[in-house]
């Protein structure tokens, strides 16, 4: 476990460097960071001096190596716009970004689970049916096309729930009343507002999601369904709910979970879209806005966390899979 | 791994008894399914109108010349300034006629989601034999990128490379491409991986042919199936992802609107309750998508040798 563990380690390590080489190559060499970090007014000595502080006159390997030396010191650079680190910036808006990825995930479970276990049980039932067909539509329809038509009927048309915006937030410490809600970190969802402003985006952002359990779900209980496992369980005598929640539950549970882990990271990503949407203040509003208006240093801090995210949620599952399943360590013991 | 749970385990078609060509076959069990048979229809419908557009639509719109901002906003069905044509789905800020615009908007989606699946198409499979045939480093040289690639969401990447890039169509379908070509290197190399062990390709072989022709002329041919599935999958998924980028602003110019643009366009107006703005548009970029996945699933089906019987 240790020697997998160290080489799965090494391996991360690499991804962020290569991903790090093509953030940098991507951002400081395929665009021109002079025309974008330098005022188009300044005249030439101005240019040139703000060239050389910038490090802009060395070669672009040595360019790449102070901004590597810079990124592990946590010095992404500073925001063009916001005139503030740019690694802050971001750190500020993650919760917004985590709160609504969670929210997300936890409701793809809540609804996703059921409906793909009833639509395994009894795959040709006519409710079975709907639920796949409603399954197909959550994968075709374009997300921020739902979250446009959430906000025409719910917010626009019949008024109940807010369109835009985070809502009031409160810190975890200030919900239980040992500080002001106004400090430390604020949540959406420690507040009724909060909650009523979180649920449009929550569940666009889960839609995917939810489509994907059920599919998952259903998959998984059909094929556990015919083990014989199963058989033998239910030639023991056991209740069908025993056989239903015990025997198959549990065993569809490992890969769901593993694949709903594996989509965290995507559903931040694709927070992009939702938060665009809703003006959710998060870090995918950030980095449209950022692109929108060529903030470089925020994108490169974007990308790079983003990034590291990844790899890390990666790194966790994979380890957690190998965990519960040796076979996938043994597998790797061999390459 | 989410690839194969969505795919759904349909009950194999019943065989007919009579004498087919494999493409008859490949109809008639296609057929079986109506549901599919409507997306093909209504596909190809959506095609002639993207095709037929300057001809069929009742303006121009991008011909400033042609638009009255004196028309701006109005509800669908109203009658336009000069009282020539009504303005069946409304119109937007412009006084540009939707209809007019969504089927303008179809066919800059459309290019834009089968070229670059085209390309990608070519690009991917073009690796991913390559992959399965040379083997070895290139093999693990080509699946790393892939893996590496299909870690992250289709989403950040294409973001990533209009980062770099900037906005414009043919840096929407390079970002698409690149998205996309690691989903056929990895179906196409799945598939010549088991062919290639095959004995026709060892009488290639022996016959001396040069390389490029087994593995296009023998090989590719036999691992067609299924990326037909992949390659419509993926034109809705390139649409549906166009949509997405210029949506966020970051996808074609406003010169040159696509459907997820027209949908941009009305979003300020959705507040103020005129819906229809962004609402067609949505739908016809819906149906579009809808109607290839219709026919993809069905594809699916027919051309997966797993559940023949």
């Amino acid at each position: 476990m240790t020697v997998y563990l160290v080489r799965r380690l090494i391996q991360a390590l690499f991804v962020v460097l290569a991903m790090s080489l093509i953030v940098f190559i991507g951002v400081y060499a395929i665009g021109d960071p002079v025309e974008i970090l330098i005022s188009p007014d300044a005249d030439q000595i101005e240019r040139e001096r703000a060239i050389r502080a910038l490090g802009l006159d060395l070669p672009l390997w040595q360019q790449y190596l102070v901004f590597l030396t810079n990124a592990l010191q946590g010095d992404l650079g500073r925001s063009f716009v916001f005139n503030e680190p740019a690694l802050r910036l971001i750190l500020q808006r993650m919760p917004a970004t985590l709160e609504l990825a969670f929210g997300a995930t936890f409701l793809a479970l809540l609804i996703g689970l059921p409906l793909g276990l009833y639509a395994g049980l009894r795959p040709n039932s006519p409710a079975s049916k709907t639920i796949m067909a409603g399954s197909i539509l959550g994968f075709s329809l374009p997300t921020f096309w739902v979250g446009l038509m959430l906000i025409m009927v719910f917010a626009v048309q019949l008024g109940w729930l807010p369109s835009t915006g985070r809502g009031e937030t409160c810190s975890v410490l200030g919900f239980i009343g040992i500080t002001p809600c106004s400090s430390g970190v604020q949540w959406s969802f420690l507040t009724t507002d909060g909650l009523a402003h979180m649920v449009m985006p929550a569940i666009n952002l889960a839609l995917f999601k939810i489509s994907l359990v059920i599919r998952l779900t259903r998959a998984g209980v059909r094929e556990t369904m015919l083990m014989d496992y199963v058989k033998f369980a239910r030639a023991k005598g056991l209740s069908p709910a025993r056989v239903t929640f015990v025997h198959v539950f549990k065993n569809i549970l490992i890969p769901v979970v593993t694949v709903v882990g594996l989509e965290l990271g995507s559903t931040i990503a694709f927070s992009v879209v939702t938060e665009s949407v809703f003006a959710w203040p998060g870090m995918g509003k950030l980095i449209i806005d950022s692109i929108n208006v060529l903030d470089r240093p925020v994108i490169v801090a974007y990308l790079m966390i983003i990034v590291l995210m990844f790899i890390t949620i990666n790194l966790v599952v994979d380890l957690t899979y190998s965990l519960l399943d040796p076979r996938v360590r043994l597998e790797n013991k061999g390459t | 791994m989410s690839q194969s749970a969505i795919g759904e385990a349909a009950p194999a078609a019943p065989r007919k008894d009579k004498v087919e060509t494999p493409f008859r076959r490949f109809v008639s069990e296609f057929a079986e399914s109506k549901v599919a048979l409507l997306g093909l229809v209504v596909f190809a419908i959506i095609a002639i109108i993207a095709i037929l557009a300057p001809w069929i639509a009742p303006q121009n719109p991008y011909d400033l010349a042609q638009l009255d901002i004196m028309d701006g906003r109005l509800e669908p069905g109203s009658r336009n300034g000069s009282d020539t044509f009504n303005y069946l789905l409304g119109t937007d800020d412009q006084g540009r006629d939707m209809l007019s615009g969504i089927m303008y908007g179809l066919r800059i989606s459309l290019t834009v989601g089968a070229g670059s699946a085209l390309i990608a198409c070519i690009v991917g499979a073009s690796l991913g034999l390559l992959a399965a045939y040379v083997g070895k480093r290139t093999d693990t040289v080509i699946m790393r990128l892939v893996d590496l690639q299909l870690s992250f969401p289709s989403i950040l990447v294409a973001l990533m490379i209009l980062a770099f890039l900037g906005k414009g169509v043919m840096n929407v379908v390079i970002a698409l491409v690149i998205v996309e070509w690691a989903y056929y290197a990895r179906t196409v190399r799945g598939t010549a991986l088991v062919e290639r062990r095959r004995e026709y390709i060892e009488a290639a072989q022996c016959l001396a042919l040069p390389t490029h022709r087994i593995m296009f002329r023998h090989l590719l041919p036999n691992c067609l199936p299924p990326l037909i599935v992949i390659a419509t999958m993926q034109v809705a998924r390139a649409i549906a992802l166009e949509a997405t980028l210029s949506f966020l602003g970051l996808g074609v110019p406003i010169t040159e609107p696509s459907l997820g643009l027209l949908i941009a366009n009305g979003y300020e107006y959705m507040l103020s309750g005129k819906y229809w703005i962004s609402f067609y548009p949505g739908i016809a970029l819906l149906v579009t998508i809808v109607s290839i996945n219709l026919m993809g699933d069905q594809l699916r089906d027919v051309l997966n040798p797993r559940l023949k019987k």
